[in-house]
């Protein structure tokens, strides 16, 4: 049966070959969700203007609440539930519990990917490096100082495990 | 009242917070997590416009649509829901869940579909034709006070909600007024001051928005309902009355909850709709509150103008206050919106003694959406307009700002101390927490820094402000929910302990420091303690998180509870070692007798004894589970200073906080991890009131910052990192010590950053900025334009 407003897509998920059923309006967000149980990217705008609803696909951030499903056949998605092995946190949850990066915790997930983008990318970032990559992701507990010094933090701790 | 010091073991120390494991991995499970086989989904629609009256509304089309399972518009509702109940005792408009016949704020609900999933409910909701008969709209409440151009509820004329609420000297308590002392204060007065002020509207923008699940089980005549609110007990009580059912037939839940600032306190209309739809369909039902719903379907705060006059002599004495408030509440009352601008009225006296104060409030409907409580919730504004006079009068003087607050200080022998408008003050010592944060930010080398850069061309400024605000709230007296809390605390079988508190955090971490009470005030270890919170089935009674309370009260119900435990888990140990209950001590696990550390049971050993109690030592009951409720005497009175330097840019106005010094003076501390944490997000608040929130409308009513595009929220890249200090001036109020810290850091920073943006401008002139510190504003008076 062809059906336009369906699709099988696969994907690779937190390291797993999968594959999902999904309509063409949805976003990967409420897939994950749906038919993962994955909730640690979750809607707060709807717009693109929170951060709270960040994955990694092939390893840059995005939005999960705009990124159609559809577009992440044949991609790599992380999502912050991939991060850590089995009980060892990842070196970046660590560092913002070290740090207590978070207050109620809505908004850490999409943190902690987006500085998982920017270690990848600058290893040793700069305070301006840490901002800019920051500044797309709001936290109303306003736990920002304490952000700001995880990912100095989860710097150091992955430069170790290197 | 017991006053067991608690021994300063976890208590006092920065212990890593027992929530975050399950944050960090995204593994908390918020009310959108939820899901109940055969769920539908509800949409509001809502009024798209300020004010009007529903002619006609067509839902035949929606109703057509396939995956719909009914619409039900406001007089559908209204034959499920009476009109939606108020906490406070001021009379108010009946408040319809869904609007029957008028509409009187954009956003107002008009009909609830009930659908398969939310892309159908919200596709039938667009096809839900409203034909409205368009009424004039006002948004200025000072043009609303003359009942122009409209009166939004017939029954109060002149829009007045609260027509005259009098306060201070000279008022009696049936509210006759006598002004003598105030007139002859300014008969005295060698300078006044006399500024008009606005304290504008904000949004509390909780990070997960609002939502409910709730589900009716028709066999078995029960009702459970899941909500991100900050008092499930609360909720249970006004969803139970509304639908007709019994406090032990309902469950609340409150799942995790990402944030509420005082927004998820009130029981909203679609806490109601849900649950009366669930009933009567038989099915659950779940409605998740997006964004822009947010901006005009979850309460605002703050917006009160007020009138300040201050009398004083040139030495800087201050000889009286008159504040003349003027609160725009929007279109209705909720939950406390009566009562909050009235902690305003409250604090009138500040941090000083200030012989004669008038304060009036006066409370204003308007097409807006209703305010009420957020983070500080009347007290922020109460410290902004004093404070703001404070520096005008210095500026007047040419006297520092500290020693014009300095001269006025209620001083440390003084205390409890009654003001003019009836607060007493438990504790405090002003001067303390001012010399502290002078000394901490170098308030002289920051002068000489600041005129260094003004010699080379450069805006910059410098402010201060105290503040003493009213937390820990009860007691009963003052709250129509009730102002106590509960707490049980239970030994289990295996000598491990589960405790349930009332106060239902939202990133508060409870669990951690309700915790680290417990295992010093039992002698073991935090592991062994877990506490249970948010679902009323668990947790028998209990208030709610709010006005900086948890600890204050929360924290001394479960310690009093844990107390009545010990005692009774005593009396069995004694049994044991054949020793008097006087002379055990409770440490490491163990319970030994004091002098004799070899003769010793291990707690689990006197536990599992409770439990199987043979022989049963005479008088005790088997079982170690004791409850308390704690009802405090009074509020507590938190203080402190915060100091802020900012420097304006010249070509574009832009203000960049520079630097932000705060002193806190929140008694005793459980866990200064957490308290700091709380600190941050205050005062990263209170700054974003300053520099860049303000909720706008339209003069038609149409609300201008309707997303994150529009209404700012402070950033990461926004401000520096900021200095905090503390000092300890416990209360005698509870036997913690503890006052409650959760609203503190709003109440210092908004006034302080505006007037380092005054002083950085001062060479313009001015000598107040209305907030919010716009750059244009800013730039506009640098540029000589109007501000
Ligand atoms: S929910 Fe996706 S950016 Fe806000
Ligand atoms: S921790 Fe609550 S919003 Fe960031």
């Amino acid at each position: 049966m062809s059906d336009a407003t369906r699709r099988t897509i696969a994907f690779t998920l937190n390291g797993r070959r999968v594959t999902a059923d999904v309509k063409t309006h949805e976003t990967i967000l409420e897939v994950l969700q749906r038919d993962f149980g994955l909730f640690g990217a979750r809607e707060s705008c709807g717009q693109g203007l929170c951060g709270c609803c960040t994955l990694l696909v092939d390893g840059t951030a995005v939005s999960g609440c705009l990124y159609l499903a559809a577009f992440a056949a044949g991609a790599e998605l992380v999502t912050v539930e991939g991060l850590a092995r089995g009980d060892e946190l990842h070196p970046i949850q660590r560092a913002f519990v070290e740090k207590s990066g978070f207050q109620c915790g809505f908004c850490t997930p999409g943190f902690i990917l987006m500085t998982a983008e920017l270690l990848s990318r600058h290893p040793r970032p700069t305070n301006e490096e840490i901002r800019h990559y920051l500044s797309g992701n709001l936290c109303r507990c306003a736990a920002y100082p304490d952000i700001i010094e995880a990912v100095k933090r989860a710097a150091e701790l992955q430069a170790d495990r290197t | 009242m017991t006053t067991t010091p608690i021994l300063p073991k976890l208590v006092g120390q920065r212990v890593k917070r027992r929530e975050d494991p399950r944050l960090i991995q995204g593994r908390a499970t918020y009310v959108d997590d939820v899901t109940l086989p055969g769920m539908q989904h509800l949409f509001f629609k809502r009024s798209d416009i300020a004010h009007g009256r529903i002619r006609r509304i067509d839902a035949s089309a929606a109703q057509a649509m396939e995956g719909v399972e009914a619409v039900f518009t406001g007089a559908e509702i209204a034959e499920l829901l009476g009109p939606m109940p108020i906490g406070t005792p001021y009379s108010s408009p009946a408040h319809r869940a869904v609007a029957v016949d008028v509409v009187r704020y954009v956003g107002d609900p008009v009909a609830v579909v009930v659908a398969r999933d939310r892309y159908v409910a919200r596709d039938a909701a667009d096809a839900i034709v409203v034909d409205y008969e368009p009424l004039p709209a006002v948004v200025d409440p000072e043009l609303a006070m003359k009942g122009q151009p409209t009166v939004i509820h017939p029954e109060f004329p002149n829009n007045l909600a609260v027509a005259l609420v009098p306060s201070g000297t000279g008022v009696d308590a049936a509210g006759k007024v006598d002004d003598s002392a105030i007139d002859k204060a300014f008969a005295a007065a060698e300078v006044v001051i006399s500024q008009r002020m606005v304290n504008q509207r904000l949004a509390p923008c909780a990070i997960e928005p609002r939502g409910v699940v709730a589900h009716y089980e028709l066999g078995k005549g029960s009702m459970t309902i899941w909500s991100s609110t900050q008092n499930p007990h609360i909720l249970r009580t006004f969803i139970a009355a509304l639908n007709g059912l019994g406090q032990d037939q309902v469950r609340a839940i409150a799942p995790e909850v990402g944030g509420g600032f005082g927004s998820k306190i009130n029981i909203y209309a679609e806490d109601y709709v849900a649950s009366a739809i669930s009933k009567r369909l038989g099915v659950p039902v779940k409605w998740i509150e997006d964004r822009s719903e947010a901006f005009v379907a979850t309460t605002h705060g703050r917006d009160i103008l007020g009138y300040v006059d201050l009398a004083a002599k040139r030495d800087g004495t201050v000889l009286g206050l008159k504040l003349r408030l003027i609160a725009d509440v929007g279109a209705y009352n909720m939950l406390l919106t009566a009562a909050i601008p009235t902690l305003t009225l409250l604090m009138a006296n500040a941090t000083y003694r200030i012989p004669a104060v008038r304060a009036t409030l006066t409370e204003v409907f308007t097409n807006k959406t209703p305010t009420d409580a957020y983070r500080g919730a009347g007290r922020p504004e109460a410290t902004y307009f004093v404070e703001r006079a404070m520096d005008m009068l210095a500026q007047e003087l040419k006297m520092d700002p500290a020693d014009v607050r300095r001269r006025n200080f209620i001083q440390p022998h003084e205390f409890p101390f009654t003001t003019q408008t009836g607060a007493v003050y438990d504790s405090g010592d002003y001067e303390k927490a001012l010399n502290t944060a002078l000394e901490a930010a170098g308030w002289d080398r920051l002068k000489a820094e600041r005129d260094a850069a003004r010699a080379q061309g450069r805006l910059v400024g410098l402010g201060l402000s105290m503040y003493v605000e009213v937390c820990g709230l009860g007691p009963s007296s003052s709250l129509p929910t009730g102002g106590w809390e509960h707490g049980q605390v239970t030994i289990e079988r295996d000598g491990r302990i589960s405790a349930t508190t009332g106060a239902s955090p939202h990133g508060q971490g409870n669990e951690t420091t309700f915790a680290q009470m417990l295992a010093d005030q039992f002698g073991v270890p935090i592991e062994h303690v877990t506490i249970h919170h948010g679902d009323t089935a668990v947790v028998k009674q209990g208030v709610g998180t709010f006005g900086s309370r948890s600890q204050a009260v929360g924290g001394t119900a479960l310690h009093m509870a844990g107390g009545k435990v010990k005692t009774k888990m005593a009396r069995f140990a004694a049994a044991l070692l054949e020793a008097h209950e006087a002379d055990l001590v409770f440490e490491n696990g163990r319970i030994a007798v004091k002098g004799a550390p070899a003769s010793a049971k291990s707690f689990a050993e006197v536990a599992a004894f409770a439990y199987v109690p043979v022989p049963l030592p005479e008088g005790l009951e088997p079982g170690l589970s004791e409850e308390a409720f704690f009802e405090p005497a009074n509020n507590t009175y938190p203080f402190g200073c915060h100091i802020s330097m900012i420097e304006i840019d010249r070509d574009t106005g832009e203000p960049t906080l520079l630097k932000l010094v705060a002193v806190d003076d929140a008694g005793n501390l459980i866990n200064p991890l957490i308290v700091e944490g709380q600190i941050h997000g205050g005062l990263a608040q209170g700054i974003g009131q300053a520099l860049v929130e303000e909720v706008v409308y339209g003069e038609d009513g149409q609300l201008l910052t309707g997303s994150f595009m529009d209404y700012a929220l402070p950033r990461a890249t926004d401000f520096p990192r900021f200095e905090l200090h503390g000092c300890v001036t416990p209360t005698p109020v509870n036997p913690l010590g503890a006052k409650g810290v959760g609203e503190a850091g709003t109440l210092g920073s908004t006034p302080c950053v505006v007037a380092a943006a005054v002083d950085a401008l001062s060479g313009f002139g001015v000598r107040h900025i209305d907030l919010m510190l716009r750059p244009e504003k800013l730039w506009r008076i640098i540029h000589g334009g109007q501000a």
